[in-house]
């Protein structure tokens, strides 16, 4: 019998598997293909104060093992997310949830996180720093280490929840980031968020994406991943979430021998929305083909 | 929606780059006329969204225009060959709204919605008129389909090699419908936004990531708010359409 179960700062997940944030909605949507309540946790659709409908279409272009978004973080704002999507998911997931959290400005962040911060089922924070300062020349909070420990503190005062700062692979130093993060009080650190990416299309001579630029996940970046996972956990004594291209139970195995505790699962949600679940069933034999009684046991064994 | 493997049973040239494969599995999932299916392709990341042309008592017809590798690719599927496909995406055209006598308006590739479409309103009792629109003569497809159906048919090409010569919207004078219904190129269900003159239902076309409201990534805005074109498209009534 092998344990599947980890710890994530404090709380007990049956398994490490938890579908990471924009791929999985607000889960109920996923709760009508198969029992959400086997995954670890889930991390929520990035939630900002105010609407958002995000970039104009095309946001989606193809790559080579991968894909590249720039949805612009279309959510119904905070205020709606608490009324309405929330209670839908209250109703499919009976565990605690991740709430994923975006903003533009320190103020927006804490704002955000104080009014997510009483609802219960909410067991821990996730805060993206990859969005553009707007009083900051429009650089992102997770480009300079100032700037992801400012957020960190904004956020640690306004909540007791376990706060993970989901960190930008687009960085000269990313340990340094992290390392900063955890200094401010950060809870844990999350990573890697997508790559900057672009494709061109051939016959318009003109980017695919509307907005040019846009995130580039799936198999293909997971290297790249696992790179950054060790660099981080190597570096910080808080725990870290692996995520970027995973896509197997093998992939998280690696990740999780790379320092992750848990594992995200995200753009192969997208092309195959059993992928958790399918991900989580393996576990347990592909554990057994490596010997591994327990998950906790390979955290960060890849390390001398 | 329902994950499904599915054998190809024909894979064949209809009209020029223009393919219909018809598969068997299980099609219970896909309800009405105006949904599709996503299909994963061997060496291609995102599933490959194509609108639904009939499904009956588990046999699926797809018909599909080759423009990138990933159509080009599936052109060159053999029979017996297997596809794992999404199926039962997006709401599909309602019928109940029609009227006795809808008219269907369907340009190239946006031709294969309606004719599910159209069996289910002759099924209805309903005398239906169609047009459908194509650059060229090489280019038209499944008009004596349509015409075998009991559907009143017209051809339009763009360069008159074929049938009335123009757009669509040159074939709308002397119909007389109720109602429309309408799938194609986005400046033709423009004109056709602005020529109509009844109320009707508009299938859009969108780069998708998942193709079931998972990734946002196809979202569009419209006067009841915003809409992702894979859940609660691909069709919207014409009031609610925002150009």
């Amino acid at each position: 019998m092998v344990n599947l179960k980890v710890d994530l700062a404090g709380i007990e997940l049956d398994n490490p598997i938890i579908p990471a944030s924009g791929t999985f909605g607000y889960g109920y949507e996923f709760a009508e293909l198969y029992d959400i309540n086997m995954l670890g946790t889930f991390s929520f659709k990035g939630t900002t104060k105010d609407p958002r409908f995000g970039n104009p279409t095309p946001r989606i272009a193809e790559c080579e093992r991968g894909m590249i978004n720039a949805v612009g973080l279309q959510n119904p704002g905070v205020e709606k997310v608490i009324s309405e999507e929330l209670p839908k998911l209250r109703k499919c997931f009976h565990k605690k949830v991740m709430a994923n959290v975006s903003g533009f400005s320190v103020e927006d962040y804490a704002y955000t996180c104080a009014r997510l911060d009483p609802i219960e089922d909410i067991g821990w924070f996730e805060v993206n720093v990859s969005c553009p300062n707007v009083h900051g020349g429009g650089m992102s909070f997770g480009t300079s280490p100032e700037a992801a420990a400012e957020v960190t503190r904004a956020v640690k005062a306004v909540t007791t929840k376990p706060v993970f700062i989901k960190l930008s692979p687009n960085v000269t130093d990313i340990v340094s980031i992290a390392k900063a993060c955890e200094e401010a009080g950060a809870d844990g650190i999350s990573l890697i968020n997508t790559l900057l990416g672009m494709r061109i299309d051939l016959r318009t001579k003109k980017p695919i994406i509307a907005n040019k630029m846009g995130g580039f996940s799936g198999p293909a970046i997971f290297p790249v991943a696992v790179r950054m996972v060790y660099q981080v956990a190597s570096a910080v004594k808080i725990p870290v979430i692996g995520m970027g291209g995973v896509s197997t139970a093998e992939d998280v195995i690696e990740m999780m021998m790379a320092g992750a505790v848990a594992v995200e699962v995200g753009a192969e949600n997208l092309v195959d929305p059993f992928a958790c679940k399918k991900i989580i069933e393996r576990l347990p034999a592909v554990c057994e083909k490596y010997g591994i009684k327990s998950l906790t046991d390979i955290i960060g064994c890849a390390r001398d | 929606m329902k994950q499904v493997i599915f054998e190809i049973k024909s894979n064949e040239l209809i009209a020029r780059s223009v393919y219909k494969m018809v598969l068997r599995g299980d099609t219970s999932e896909i309800t009405g006329s105006g949904q599709f299916v996503n299909i994963k392709l061997d060496g291609f990341y995102l599933r490959r969204p194509i609108s639904v042309c009939d499904s009956e008592d588990g046999e699926l017809t797809l018909i599909y225009k080759v423009v990138g590798k990933g159509t080009e690719k599936m052109s060159e599927m053999k029979i017996g060959e297997t596809l794992d496909i999404l199926t039962g995406l997006g709401n599909g055209y309602d019928t109940s709204v029609s009227g006795d006598k809808p008219l269907l308006v369907g340009g190239g590739v946006g031709v294969p919605p309606l004719y599910k479409l159209a069996k289910k309103l002759i099924s209805e009792g309903k005398n239906v008129s169609v047009i459908l629109g194509f650059n060229t003569k090489d280019e038209v497809f499944y008009e004596s389909e349509f015409a075998a159906l009991g559907a009143s048919v017209t051809v339009t090409t763009v360069d008159g090699t074929m049938g009335v010569k123009g757009f669509v919207t040159n074939a709308l004078d002397g119909i007389d419908y109720t109602y429309f219904y309408t799938c194609g190129p986005e400046p033709m269900l423009k004109a056709l936004y602005n020529a109509s003159v009844t109320g009707g239902q508009f299938s859009f076309e969108e780069r998708m990531g998942c193709g079931f409201g998972a990734c946002m990534g196809c979202s569009c805005k419209t006067v009841t708010g915003n809409k992702r074109i894979c859940k609660e498209g691909p069709v919207l009534n014409k009031e609610d359409i925002i150009w």
